[in-house]
């Protein structure tokens, strides 16, 4: 099953190019550089068009994509990714130009940038978008370096960010790289932040608090006025991360919960592909009074014309050479106007159904930590299984074998052995139904065979991959 | 239109199996105070025809290189792309999967991570590289940042020949550290060794420049080592255009410590500045390994000692360290680095070169020709790759907007960058003699 690496199809002298002959005259790169800067050799690969194609075909098929079925990753929101919207991110028209070139030239991308930005926008409650995060992560970092520059514009001093202990790891990292400590605050017997105890975690030193609504557990902070104002009557700025927007997108805006800054992941509420690791995109939306920090260039439109406004003296920046991800925005686009705001709030309020059908048919087999309602996405735990000698870890493998992707695992980490399920609106009820079956018949081999299940996965490309040798011993090359 | 297959029927039932009579009460849990109370003012709602009638209609006012010649660069070029590439990573178990977590059924992204680790290695001369970083501009950074952490000093010389958007991402991602940018001016056009030189101490984190430079001038980096050579801990961080790697020495054979920078030009669209794809490479040791930001894949062996693919060295990421992360990536580039992959494989050991020696020849071609001119001075006529910096004594954007009369997006306007004056020329192997001379007789009528 295994495919050797592309070196092992190399032949001396073998090649998979053409390019035509040089039509200018020879000019040796030694005799102008001379001897120092001129390569000696490169090893590089000598194989053949169809070595390429052949290798890499080979190595796709080792791979599971959201085509070849459902792909539960909780938080990560593995929805359908249109194709129609590939189709148009390769236009010639929209793809074969240059950052660099005049605004004037490129009149058309920019109108498909500065609507998508007002769509966001609307979306979200917020006044104004930067497209430029590549990420959610630099997303995040994008948005709290505007909250930093806020606070040093004014002339007050704030060191510190509280996030929530159920809060994605990107937060707490994001937080220290720009500069601030982070406070970690316990949710309550609710998965909830709880109240009494970010009471006493605000102070005048706190410059926000960064929570995702719904929380990682699907669960919609109920109290989120009252977060709010405690945060802002310390003088401190509410940070949306918006990995969960699916769960509300039509039913509530981060804008009216009184957030101030946010970030969306394109690559995940908007459709565009994962590309195994990304290009993402992480959208920044700020309100009016934090306008004036957003990254250089800011998008405007005057008259007619779409420039980029370079005139920001308070901005935090560039986070990005260019633009951001610009081919994902332009399927971001595609997907938005496919769906338009009927479309919009029909697939949040599918990914919700889908989420609590599955809830529903699952909770009776597996432990159901937070009985709370959940919106797009739920948190089981396999503590039950894990006494009958299987880990969540070994459900997710014997997931494999039966042809199906893995949840979210051991996270959010309040759970313990937590399968974090986020089936999306774009499966359907077959889809689900075999998905809640398998989940079953694993939990039935745990309690009749459960080596079957701790030996898993048995089916795939390779088994159980060791990955205490891939740490101790390295090899990151060949 | 929309993606939902749930049928009303289907919806139902399942509403029947939650036991609820609608779909709106389980959003009973949004308190009224914060629920929107009316719907969302987005248009849309098109059918694919609609879509793309509507879509060609905005992309018709877009000036394409397709109708274009380009002699732009600066960061983003305009090579040649073998078709394969596309269609190989349209493949949907490349393009629509995710991070590969569940690694048993993620090897083919997995494994075309470890082959563009080892090609990005091998084609910068360092020991190893990570499987990504956001763009170009974000992996100087980072470099900048693991830096500092490595050598535990804050002063970052600044070469004015690095790109002047990654020096501004650079000092952005720098901002909250207590880090101390020093900017080394030009002499001619690359880096004043003698201003770097009174500038270094023992404090240097890290001196960084870019080879070929932003004005395509190659650097002195034999002489930079030797000075940084003086300093214990100081790092050199080489920001390279890997294409020019093709037949430039890789930056290893000159002490460099980190290696990073764009890796568009391998293979990837010039797309409008993104997506594109960082890449970073570094020496092996122990202490580079703890420090290097971002996902890496290694080689390990399954249940029945059979090789595979991991992702490895996690306890540097957020998803483990949180706060105590190297960084915050996670969400990187992967499919831009797979497509780097297929063109690195494709034009092998050979193409690679060939790509970086036509574009230089070109590049000097059309650079003598401009010479010959009377109006034209080629800035760094004795020392550049294949981009060069040209002094004009009419007005620059007369002469940008003569040559797009005639379909020639004909280099980049210093000016906009704030700092030297000029047009910035870059040439590929794409262009021809003949679109070089057609340049070069537009230029003359000026």
């Amino acid at each position: 099953m295994a495919e050797r690496l592309i070196k092992n199809y190399s032949s001396p002298g073998r090649k998979g190019y053409s390019l035509p002959p040089l039509d200018v005259p020879d000019l040796e790169l030694e005799e102008y550089v001379g001897n120092k800067y001129s390569r000696d050799e490169l090893n590089f690969p000598e194989v053949s068009e169809v070595d390429v194609v052949r290798h890499y075909t080979a190595l796709s098929e080792l791979n599971y994509g959201v085509d070849s079925g459902i792909y539960p990753l909780g938080s990560c929101t593995m929805k359908y990714n249109p194709k129609r919207n590939e189709d148009i991110a390769r236009l010639n028209k929209l793809s074969q130009i240059h950052p660099y070139q005049k605004e004037e030239d490129v009149q058309g991308s920019l109108e498909i940038l500065y609507k998508l930005k007002d769509d966001l926008a609307e979306i979200s409650g917020m006044d104004e978008m930067t497209l430029q995060p590549a990420s959610g992560a630099h997303g995040e970092f994008t948005g709290l370096l505007i909250i930093k520059k806020y606070f040093e514009d004014k002339g007050i001093e704030k060191s510190k960010v509280i996030v929530p202990d159920s809060a994605h790891g990107t937060n707490p990292a994001s937080a220290v790289m720009a500069g601030f400590d982070v406070v970690e605050i316990d949710s309550n017997e609710h998965g909830m932040i709880d109240i009494e105890k970010l009471k006493e975690a605000v102070d005048d030193d706190v410059a926000a608090l960064m929570l995702t609504n719904p929380n990682t557990l699907g669960i919609f902070e109920k109290d989120i006025s009252e977060i709010a104002d405690i945060i802002h009557e310390a003088g401190g700025l509410l940070y949306y991360d918006g990995a969960n927007l699916n769960a509300v997108m039509g039913y509530a805006r981060p804008g009216d919960m009184d957030f101030d800054v946010l970030h969306l992941n394109l690559h995940k509420t908007f459709s565009t592909p994962h590309g195994g690791g990304g290009p993402g995109s992480g959208t920044v939306g700020v309100k009016e009074f934090l306008k004036p920090y957003l990254p250089r260039p800011v998008l405007s439109k005057k008259e007619d014309c779409y420039t980029w406004d370079y005139d920001s003296p308070k901005s935090i920046g560039k986070l990005h050479a260019f633009y951001g991800n610009y081919g994902v925005l332009i399927r971001a686009y595609s997907y938005i106007k496919t769906l338009g705001s009927e479309g919009l709030k029909k697939t949040t309020e599918n990914a919700v159904l889908n989420a609590n059908y599955m809830k529903n048919k699952l909770k009776e087999e597996f432990v159901l930590p937070f009985e709370e309602n959940n919106l797009h996405e739920f948190v089981l735990s396999g503590v039950k299984q894990k006494e009958k000698g299987a880990s969540t870890l070994n459900i997710a493998k014997r997931l494999l074998d039966y042809g199906q992707y893995a949840p979210t695992i051991y996270f959010p980490l309040v759970v313990k052995e937590a399968m974090m399920i986020e089936p999306t609106e774009t499966e359907n009820l077959d889809t689900l139904n075999k998905f809640i079956e398998t989940l079953k018949t694993i939990s039935k081999e745990i309690e009749e065979n459960p080596e079957v299940v701790k030996n898993a996965p048995h089916n795939t490309s390779v088994r159980k991959l060791d990955e205490v040798k891939a740490a101790r011993e390295p090899d990151l090359r060949w | 239109m929309d993606y939902v297959s749930n049928t009303n029927k289907e919806r139902n039932l399942m509403l029947k199996e939650i036991g609820v009579e609608a779909v709106e009460e389980i959003f009973s849990s949004i308190p009224e105070k914060v629920r929107l109370d009316r719907e969302l003012d987005v248009s849309g709602g098109m059918s694919e025809l609609e879509l793309k009638n509507h879509i060609n209609e905005l992309a018709e006012k877009n000036y394409s290189l397709d109708e274009y010649t380009s002699f732009l660069g600066a960061g983003a070029y305009d090579h040649y792309i073998p078709s394969i590439i596309d269609h190989l990573i349209s493949r949907q178990e490349y393009y629509t999967a995710y991070t590969p977590y569940q690694a048993e059924l993620s090897q083919g992204t997995l494994q075309a991570i470890y082959e563009y680790q080892s090609m990005i290695a091998e084609l910068t001369g360092m020991d190893i590289a990570n499987a990504s970083l956001l763009d170009g501009g974000s992996a100087a950074a980072e470099a900048v940042l693991m830096a500092a952490r490595v050598s535990r000093k804050n002063k970052v010389l600044l070469s004015s020949g690095l790109h002047p958007a990654y020096r501004e991402v650079t000092k952005t991602y720098g901002s909250p550290k207590d880090l101390d940018f020093v900017e080394i001016g030009l002499e001619d056009s690359t880096t004043d060794l003698d201003e770097l030189e009174s500038q270094l101490d023992d404090e240097v984190a890290a001196i960084v420049v870019q080879y070929p430079n932003f004005y395509g001038s190659i650097e002195d980096l034999e002489r930079i080592q030797e000075m940084k050579d003086k300093y214990k801990k100081a790092l050199l961080i080489v920001v390279a255009n890997p294409i020019t790697l093709g037949t430039l020495t890789p930056p290893s054979e000159f002490g460099a410590d980190i290696v990073a920078g764009e890796g568009q030009s391998l293979g990837n669209t010039v797309n409008y500045g993104g997506p594109y794809l960082g890449y970073l490479a570094c020496k092996g040791d122990r202490k580079f390994m703890r420090q290097i930001p971002g996902r890496i894949a290694g080689a390990t062996e399954d249940a029945e000692g059979n090789r595979g693919y991991v992702l490895t060295l996690q306890t540097r990421e957020q998803h483990i360290r949180r706060a105590k992360a190297t960084s915050n990536i996670c969400t990187n580039e992967a499919l831009n680095s797979t497509i780097s992959t297929i063109y690195m494989a494709t034009m092998g050991k050979q193409g690679l070169k060939e790509v970086a020696d036509q574009s230089f020849k070109k590049a000097h071609y059309l650079a003598d020709k401009i010479n010959e001119l009377d109006n034209f001075e080629v800035v760094n006529f004795d020392n550049f790759f294949h981009e060069f910096w040209l002094k004009s004594k009419k007005p620059i954007n007369k002469l940008i907007a003569h040559l797009k009369q005639n379909k020639i997006l004909g280099g980049i306007n210093l000016s906009r960058f704030g700092e030297e004056k000029g047009l910035l020329l870059s040439v590929t192997e794409k262009r021809t003699k003949a679109e070089i001379d057609e340049l070069v007789e537009l230029m003359g009528e000026m």
